[in-house]
């Protein structure tokens, strides 16, 4: 238990996706002009995060990896250059599955999320947890932690972001480093700040 | 023949930069600008995946159905990509495990996406294919930009070949630390979008509220 606890909080802090190993940042950039809907957006990713990376777990450990397929008379077959293709496309299905739940029980949050919520498919943050549960050989449980912890992380750093940007509106910044710009530089601060936590053990 | 300013092919190099203006594909110019050599390999992979994608969108923008576009330009880009990770694998082991997972991660670089759906979906293979490569050049210009700086400053050597012999070895510099860490990326290029955009003033954004000066307030009340 206590392994799976260092997992969620190892992804959350020490490797957070999106501050430490800067995945996702388009949508990070794009999506953190306002707080309710980095909120939203963080709650979406976290729940897609905890399905496809468990899921995309199954589907290696038992159809790609390298012999995975003993079960079916095959030992010696290695379908493990399929991953990146099949993980592509499982997300893809489970963000439109997404998509149409949310439309049919909480249209409010659909409404808000708009265009980002199918953008999420091609959110590298998402695959990219995915492709790193497969180099570090995480089991079934261990990247169900791994999912959750970095759903958390990201969500963590893009609310922390947009609370930031909210703050920037009232800032009197020079022309050139208006919007984009100073997003960069507050970003780089932000991650400044959580690469105190490298090296620390949980 | 004289290229414009509005070629597609030169477009994207700084007027319309994927990176700096159309905020695409930040991911990997952030992840992988530590040092030039897997920038490089990085650029030219995306540059081959992005022409691919472009002209195979291009060619079958008759055909494809418009409810499963997503999926079907998905599963193009998706097989160059494994292509391309299969022959880094077998050619470059070594800058393989350094890209690690951001080769796999093109699938996901939203330039290779935005270009097919906002170019190559409309526009004749040959403009694709010219738009696929600028765009391409534009984030290679970024990138390789970038890692020249962080791997200039934070390990004195470009291309691995040392120009600033570090006090480590015996020499005069000081290795800064920081530009081998991921937030340098961040001020990096915020800075160039900075200078670019005091180059090209028409790119600057409006701000949300401007600030209201004194005698403004007085007259108000």
């Amino acid at each position: 238990m206590t392994h799976l606890l260092e997992i969620v909080l190892r992804a959350m802090l020490v490797e957070n996706l999106a501050l430490v190993f800067l995945l996702g940042m388009c949508t990070y950039i794009a999506v953190s002009k306002r707080i309710e809907t980095a909120i939203g957006l963080g709650i979406a990713v976290v729940v897609v995060q905890l399905i496809t990376v468990p899921v995309n777990n199954l589907l290696y450990q038992y159809l790609l990896a390298p012999g995975a397929l003993a079960w079916a008379g095959l030992p010696t077959l290695d379908l493990s250059f399929l991953a990146l293709v099949t993980f592509i496309g499982v997300i893809a299905a489970l963000v439109q599955v997404l998509e149409l739940v949310l439309e049919r029980y909480v249209p409010a949050l659909q409404v808000r999320l708009g265009i980002y919520l199918p953008l999420l498919t091609v959110n590298c943050a998402i695959l990219g947890a995915s492709l790193l549960m497969v180099q570090r050989r995480y089991d079934f449980t261990e990247s169900l932690a791994w999912g959750l912890g970095t759903g958390l992380g990201w969500a963590l750093a893009i609310v922390l972001f947009a609370a930031l940007r909210e703050r920037l509106h009232y800032s009197d910044i020079p022309d050139g480093l208006q919007g984009l710009g100073m997003a960069f530089i507050v970003t780089g601060f932000l991650a400044l700040g959580l690469s105190g936590f490298t090296g620390v053990e949980f | 023949m004289r290229l414009s300013r509005t070629h597609p092919l030169i477009r994207p190099l700084v007027d319309d930069n994927p990176v700096t203006l159309q905020i695409l594909g930040l991911c990997s110019a952030l992840a992988v600008s530590s040092s030039l050599r897997p920038a490089l390999i990085m650029s030219i992979s995306v540059i081959v995946v992005l022409a691919f994608s472009n002209v195979s969108v291009s060619l079958l923008r008759y055909v494809l159905p418009r409810s499963v576009r997503l999926i079907l330009e998905m599963t193009i880009i998706a097989s160059a990509v494994v292509v391309i990770d299969e022959v880094l694998k077998a050619f470059v082991p070594g800058v393989s495990a350094i890209l690690s997972v951001f080769v796999g991660l093109i699938v996901t670089n939203c330039i290779v996406l935005g270009r097919a759906e906002t170019f190559a979906r409309y526009n004749t293979v040959g403009a694709s294919l010219a738009d696929g490569i600028g765009n391409g050049l534009g984030y290679s210009l970024i990138l390789l930009s970038v890692a020249a700086l962080r791997e200039l400053l934070g390990s004195g050597a470009l291309f691995g070949v040392t120009l600033l012999p570090v006090l480590a070895d015996g020499g005069w510099y000081r290795p800064n630390a920081m530009m081998q860490s991921s937030p340098s990326a961040f001020f990096i290029i915020g800075l160039l979008i900075w200078g670019v955009r005091s180059w090209r003033t028409e790119q600057v954004e409006q701000p949300a509220f401007s600030v209201r000066h004194a005698e403004q307030r007085e007259t108000s009340q």
